[in-house]
């Protein structure tokens, strides 16, 4: 009976009833949250990880805008089925520079985790006007307006800046140059190429969308899909190295 | 008004009127400040939007300072409590408009699904698109709106006492609106942060930051003027829901703008402890908006129509303190098998079973409070509903705690099984006992003795039932077929099924699914009629009768 009465300290007096409720609410929080940012596994550096170039970038804010991880994941999980069907597992790693991050949680389609490279910038551009030329039985929509959506290359510095203010480590020659870098990208007979490429030494200079004159949204999202999940080679990875 | 002509001191402007409007004036020159110099399209809409929004609310505080007695509102009329109803009948009828309207994109974007022609190759107009416009109407709009209106009602009617403010209020139920609607028109623009249930953009993160410290303010002020000595227990979990909404939506938003004329941020934290945060938010959405918030719903609602004491009080203050505590922690299980380290989606998973529980403590409660009116289920459809309500609370609750097993887990997610799982607890336990509170509140809040016609209501019950039932059938098929498909093996040992057929096998149940939507959504254009007509033509009460009023707590 006693017990019980206790807890009229409670039911009478409002600021304990609230800093009771903050104090229960706040526990879990901490205990799981906090030591993501410290732990080892999931801090891990792997040799190949890169910040976005300018170009990609554009593509992700595209498919950020887009909704595309309402329907597509990208988080393989370390069960058969799933590594033959799309490749290694995910390393927490390879979303170190996302903010934030894509995982998704429905696959209406399939995982994009590692989708870079697995098709042609043709067939990118042809599914993205149209799934249903190239996937009879997709139910994917189309996107044929990304093919006439200019980006204003301008825009992309302040956005690698703001990027650089959470974490990511784009150098000042990077952010400087993100305009040019992010034409560069697109066009492989323009001249800033060789400059595009000392500063993103790993990164893939094409023409995405099929029209060198111009560079489209079409172009940014297969830039971004090309990359996806191609940065760090398996062949290489220790596994172990993060074991501690 | 007749005040006009005797000589009378000027009326005062109160300081409360005073900054709102100070500050919306403000406000209104800083959203077209914003308009001009915008980067891109969506934020010039939007600070014309704001712009406009702000004179809105601007002129209004004028015009009530215009018109409004010299004396301030009484508190009591009578030796009653002068209630203040006007912000709970705004935010009533938001929560029937915007529910009907979230279904409907519901039912939309499930025919999408479906037939993908529907996607018209536009953008305003396709599935990545309509998706959060879809969530946030039914969760934030209807549900919001649900939750702000009750709150405000329970809290005078169990303080016994005006709420708190004359201006505040109605900041924070047409601010509350406002949000919604600069969310929503965002959405269709492209405007997202692309984390799950907290898509708006900063500065509607921002807004809403200011509207939820005033409802706190609102809400717990009212507590702490009540004549009543204990605080009732639905109003434990408003403040539980309202505290934990506001550490979770400013901890999950922390982001950073690429300017204040860009629509666009990028949110601090990348990767791993992004997910961990995003998911920490996500399931406690659930639990406090979706839960805590609409297990006070019952906790007033059902008592008060059954005409009975809620059954257990210990049971109360035991499901409460577990509830809140378990249910924080429960997140890390929409992380399981990722790279989210295991021992943390153990223990979302461990605590997820145990929140298994107090959940089932709170539907006895609540299912046992019928105890000695069980016939009323037959002739009262409102209890009917509310009833259902609990009922599907105790079946998602014990599901989800099964789907956030591990081996579970690793089938059911990114299937529709999810879908389903979580329409069966969104249709049938919010969407049911949102629908039984506006049935109750109704003619409470308009003075009428009952509805315009209960037949209507049993028949919104029964087009809404067979509507769930055959979108959570649909869903348990489609998902569990299409996670055993994802890893069916053929002799050979090779996978058995490419992806795309496993979309092909979707496409009947992505139709039942729709036309179950489609039921639910007759159900509230149902409500939506009923409400209008008891609002219009419902019989009043009789001015002796309403003396005493009908809902007196």
């Amino acid at each position: 009976m006693s017990i019980w009465n206790k807890h009229q300290f409670f039911e009478k007096n409002t600021p304990w009833l609230m800093v009771g409720i903050l104090i229960a609410v706040a526990i879990g929080g901490i205990v799981e949250i906090a030591p993501q940012f410290w732990l080892k596994s999931t801090i891990e550096k792997v040799d190949g990880m890169r910040p976005y170039t300018p170009l990609e970038l554009a593509g992700r804010d595209v498919y950020i805008r887009e909704g595309c991880y309402l329907c597509h994941s990208q988080q393989i999980r370390p069960m058969r089925d799933e590594i033959e069907r799309y490749g290694h597992y995910s390393l927490a790693a390879e979303s170190m520079y996302d903010h934030p991050f894509q995982w998704g949680s429905k696959r209406t389609g399939p995982d994009l985790a590692r989708v870079g490279g697995k098709y042609s910038d043709e067939w990118h551009r042809a599914h993205l006007i149209d799934p249903r030329s190239v996937v009879p039985a997709s139910i994917m929509p189309g996107y044929p307006f990304l093919a006439d959506a200019r980006i204003d290359a301008r825009s992309m510095k302040p956005r690698l800046e703001t990027l650089a203010t959470a974490g990511v480590p784009y150098t000042e020659e990077q952010m400087d140059n993100a305009a040019a870098d992010f034409r560069a990208q697109a066009d492989p007979n323009s001249d800033d190429v060789d400059a595009f490429l000392e500063r993103w030494p790993e990164a893939v200079v094409r023409d995405f969308d099929g029209d060198p004159k111009r560079v489209t949204e079409l172009d940014a999202v297969i830039a971004y899909l090309q990359m996806l999940g191609t940065l760090v080679d398996f062949d290489v990875y220790d596994n172990q190295a993060n074991q501690r | 008004m007749a005040h006009a002509a005797t000589a009378r001191p000027p009326k005062i402007m109160t300081l409360e009127e005073g900054l709102y409007a100070g500050f919306l004036a403000v406000l209104a020159l800083f959203c077209l400040l914003v308009a001009g110099k915008a980067h891109d399209t969506p934020m010039s809409v939007h600070g014309v939007m704001g712009a406009a929004m702000a004179f809105i609310g601007l002129f209004l505080i004028v015009k009530h300072y215009l018109e409004r007695p010299y004396e301030p509102v009484p508190q009591e009329i009578g030796g009653l409590p002068n209630y203040n109803m006007g912000p709970v009948r705004f935010a009533t009828i938001a929560a029937v408009f915007w529910g009907v309207a979230g279904f409907a994109a519901g039912v939309y974007i499930a025919f999408q699904l479906a037939f993908p022609v529907l996607n018209f190759d536009l953008s305003f107009l396709s599935f990545g698109r309509l998706r959060p416009l879809h969530t946030s109407a039914v969760i934030f709009a209807f549900g919001g709106n649900v939750l702000i209106g009750t709150s405000l009602y329970v809290v005078q009617r169990t303080s016994r006492v005006r709420m708190l403010g004359e201006i505040t209020p109605w900041v924070v139920v047409l601010g509350y609106n406002a949000f919604i609607v600069i969310a929503a028109t965002g959405y269709l623009m492209g405007v997202t942060q692309s984390k799950e249930y907290a898509e708006p953009e900063w500065y509607a993160d921002l807004w809403l930051t200011i509207v939820w410290v005033l409802y706190l303010v609102v809400f717990a002020g009212t507590v702490m003027r009540r004549r009543e000595s204990h605080i009732y227990v639905a109003n434990w979990f408003y403040l539980a829901f309202i505290i934990t909404i506001a550490m979770l939506h400013i901890i999950n938003n922390l982001t950073i703008p690429v300017s204040v004329f860009s629509s666009k941020s990028y949110i601090a934290w990348s990767g791993v402890q992004d997910a961990m945060i995003q998911w920490w938010y996500g399931h406690n959405a659930v639990g406090f908006f979706l839960t805590a918030g609409f297990l006070a719903i019952m906790y007033y609602f059902v008592p008060k129509r059954a005409e009975r004491p809620i059954y257990s009080y210990r049971l109360s203050i035991v499901h409460f303190w577990a509830l809140i505590f378990l249910y924080i922690w429960a997140g890390p299980h929409h992380l399981h098998y990722t790279s989210l380290p295991q021992w943390a989606s153990t223990l979302g998973m461990t605590f997820s079973v145990m929140l298994w529980m107090p959940s089932w403590g709170g539907m006895i409660n609540g299912l046992m409070t019928l105890s000695g009116a069980w016939d009323k289920l037959r002739t009262d459809p409102v209890i009917r509903m509310l009833v259902v309500s609990i009922a599907f609370y105790g079946m998602s609750t014990f599901e989800g705690p099964l789907m956030s097993v591990r081996a579970v887990n690793s089938l059911s997610h990114y299937t529709d099984w999810t879908i389903g799982h979580v329409h069966s607890g969104a249709l049938g336990w919010v969407g049911f006992i949102s629908f039984g509170a506006i049935y109750c509140l109704v003619p409470w809040l308009w003075n009428k003795k009952e509805l315009y016609s209960l037949r209507l209501v049993n028949w919104h019950f029964w087009t809404a039932t067979i509507g769930i039932v055959l979108y959570i059938t649909s869903m348990w098929v489609s998902g569990i077929l299409q996670g055993l498909m994802w890893r069916a093996y053929n002799d050979f040992g090779f996978l058995e099924y490419s992806f795309i057929e496993t979309v092909e096998a979707m496409h009947p149940f992505y139709v039942i699914r729709a036309l179950g939507g489609v039921l639910f959504l007759i159900g509230g254009l149902i409500m939506a009629f009923n409400v209008w007509m008891t609002i219009r033509a419902g019989e009043a009460v009789d001015v002796e009768a309403a003396a005493p009023a009908p809902a007196a707590a």
